[in-house]
């Protein structure tokens, strides 16, 4: 056992070696690789620059658009109504990682007994998925609260979060879904095998390798829904969108947009960075195990 | 006393049949290896007995339980029955303690401080009481194969199925689980086994069933089987691998 114990870690050191390697020898190729790209770089923006300036319009988009002064005097409404935004990705995401689920385990459930139970999570997949963002939040938002049911609440925002809520689940859950079906099916009869429940095996032995594989995608859609908050400005609600538009009205410019443009950018790279961390990460891990 | 009990199993699937037949009996403390070409049925004889696949007809019982009757608690079947496979099948996103004490834990209610001495115990038994808080895939094929040998018995089964626990190990890699199987059979343990070793069946079985088709074609002690087989399928079964060097 102690020789294959040795066996095991020769091999990964020489794995690791040879890494390394191929790394090095990249990065001496690469030299000039870096000269290359940096060249061709320049030259691109240069390019890009000179056609911009060049073009008849561009005084006039410089003075609507790159005002530093419109930018900067309408930044700070912009980011205190950019927090509503951030509230309600933060809501919404959790209600959608739970209610997803749900619908990926019930997409999910085996047999002719769960039948209707399956087709009902298929069709809100569908549905979910089929009407554009913008109309199931005008239909919830507007039509919602003018139904006035007691006890149901009236505001805007909070139907807005609903239909966010329930066009992301129809995602997330093919999300999930995907995740569970990768998980192979003999983990679920060695868990069935020692006696578990299905929901036990489920909980215990499928989910957790299945979300573990998923949580790339995952943050993607969470990217998207950051950016679709801006779609509930449509509802006259005043977040980051619609605040920047009530300043580019106020001004007949457009830095405004800019301004909330950066801070919605602000937020979605670091998260698209650690999603390619991520992606990144496993793939080396399931490289290594498929060495090991 | 017996310990299981085959009645006239049917198994297909789809066109394919697959079990056309069974009749097994197993005694307690009783060790029954299932020898026969691939595709023969031993690994689904053995997945039907754990009820992990339904059977067209016919009874199988544990002890005098009916356990293929029309609701039959399926969850505490399986509690008495350990399976391992041939791929192993352990948790990969659970240490080899974690492994262990899943099914006591969370079937069997045990606590987690019980649960986790009777793992250690088994673990140390069996030479892995260090690889405790390893993942199966820093693991050997032989070592993993040993966890899973002894997740399957910290439920303490009545009875051990073994589908072909050998056949994806490097051969260097074998006899370590050969002897855990050894030392359970020493210790009383019924087991019923399908296997490609046949020189393990040999040593190890008090009874040896060649199958062939979906159906046990010849039964007997294991000497009776490897050197005086009556029927024409076995000795043609058995000329093969002696050609392949297997016996």
């Amino acid at each position: 056992m102690a020789s294959e114990g040795d066996r095991r870690a020769d091999t990964e050191v020489a794995s690791r070696r040879s890494r390394l390697l191929s790394g090095l020898r990249l990065e001496a190729e690469g030299a000039k690789g870096v000269a290359i790209a940096l060249l061709s770089t320049v030259v691109f923006v240069a390019v890009v620059v000179v056609a911009v300036t060049q073009s008849a319009g561009w005084p006039e988009v410089r003075r609507t658009f790159f005002d530093w002064g419109d930018i900067s005097s309408s930044f700070p409404d912009i980011a205190k109504a950019f927090v509503l935004n951030v509230k309600i990705f933060l809501v919404c995401e959790v209600f959608i990682l739970v209610l997803a689920l749900l619908i990926a385990v019930l997409r999910s459930l085996p047999g002719p007994v769960f039948f209707p139970l399956r087709a009902l999570a298929t069709i809100y997949s569908d549905l979910a998925r089929g009407v554009p963002t913008i109309l199931v939040i005008a239909l919830l938002g507007f039509g919602a609260p003018a139904l006035q049911l007691t006890g149901v609440p009236r505001s805007r925002v909070f139907w807005a979060g609903v239909g966010l809520i329930l066009v992301y689940s129809g995602y997330v859950a093919e999300v999930y879904r995907a995740g569970i079906e990768s998980v192979h099916p003999s983990q679920e009869a060695a868990a069935r095998s020692l006696g578990l429940s299905r929901f036990q095996a489920l909980r215990r032995v499928i989910l957790p390798q299945a979300i573990r594989r998923v949580i790339p995608p995952l943050l993607n859609d969470f990217i998207g829904l950051q950016k679709d908050t801006a779609l509930v400005g449509t509802l006259g609600v005043i977040e980051a969108f619609n605040q920047s538009q009530i300043d580019s009205n106020a001004t007949f410019t457009y830095g405004a947009y800019l301004a909330a443009a950066a801070l919605f950018v602000a937020i979605t790279i670091p998260l698209a960075r650690l999603t390619d961390w991520l992606i990144a990460r496993d793939r080396r891990r399931r490289q290594a195990g498929a060495l090991a | 006393m017996t310990a299981v009990r085959l009645e006239q199993v049917y198994k297909s699937f789809g066109e394919n049949e697959v079990l056309r037949g069974i009749d097994l009996q197993l005694a307690d403390h009783e060790v029954v290896c299932l020898i026969g070409a691939s595709g023969s049925g031993k690994s689904t004889l053995l997945r039907c007995v754990n009820l992990l696949e339904r059977l067209d007809s016919g009874r199988i019982f544990l002890g005098d339980e009916e356990i293929t009757r029309k609701g039959a608690d399926v969850n505490a079947v399986r509690r008495r029955i350990g399976i391992v496979f041939q791929a192993f099948n352990l948790f990969p996103h659970m240490t080899v303690l974690r492994n262990v004490t899943l099914a006591p834990r969370d079937v069997l209610d045990l606590s987690r401080r019980v649960a986790e001495e009777r793992a250690l115990e088994l673990l140390g038994r069996f030479g892995l009481a260090d690889r405790r808080d390893e993942y199966p895939d820093r693991l050997s094929g032989g070592q993993q194969q040993r966890v899973a040998i002894v997740r399957a018995l910290a439920m303490r089964p009545e009875l051990m199925l073994l589908d072909e626990v050998t056949s994806a190990l490097d051969p260097e890699l074998v006899a370590e689980v050969l002897n855990v199987i050894r030392e359970l059979a020493e210790g009383g343990m019924t087991m019923l086994i399908a296997t490609h070793e046949m020189g393990f069946a040999r040593d190890i079985a008090s009874r040896v069933c060649f199958l062939d088709g979906g159906l046990i074609v010849e039964e007997g002690s294991a000497e009776e089987i490897f050197s005086r087989p009556t029927e024409a399928r076995t000795q043609q079964f058995l000329e093969r691998i002696i050609e392949a060097g297997r016996l």
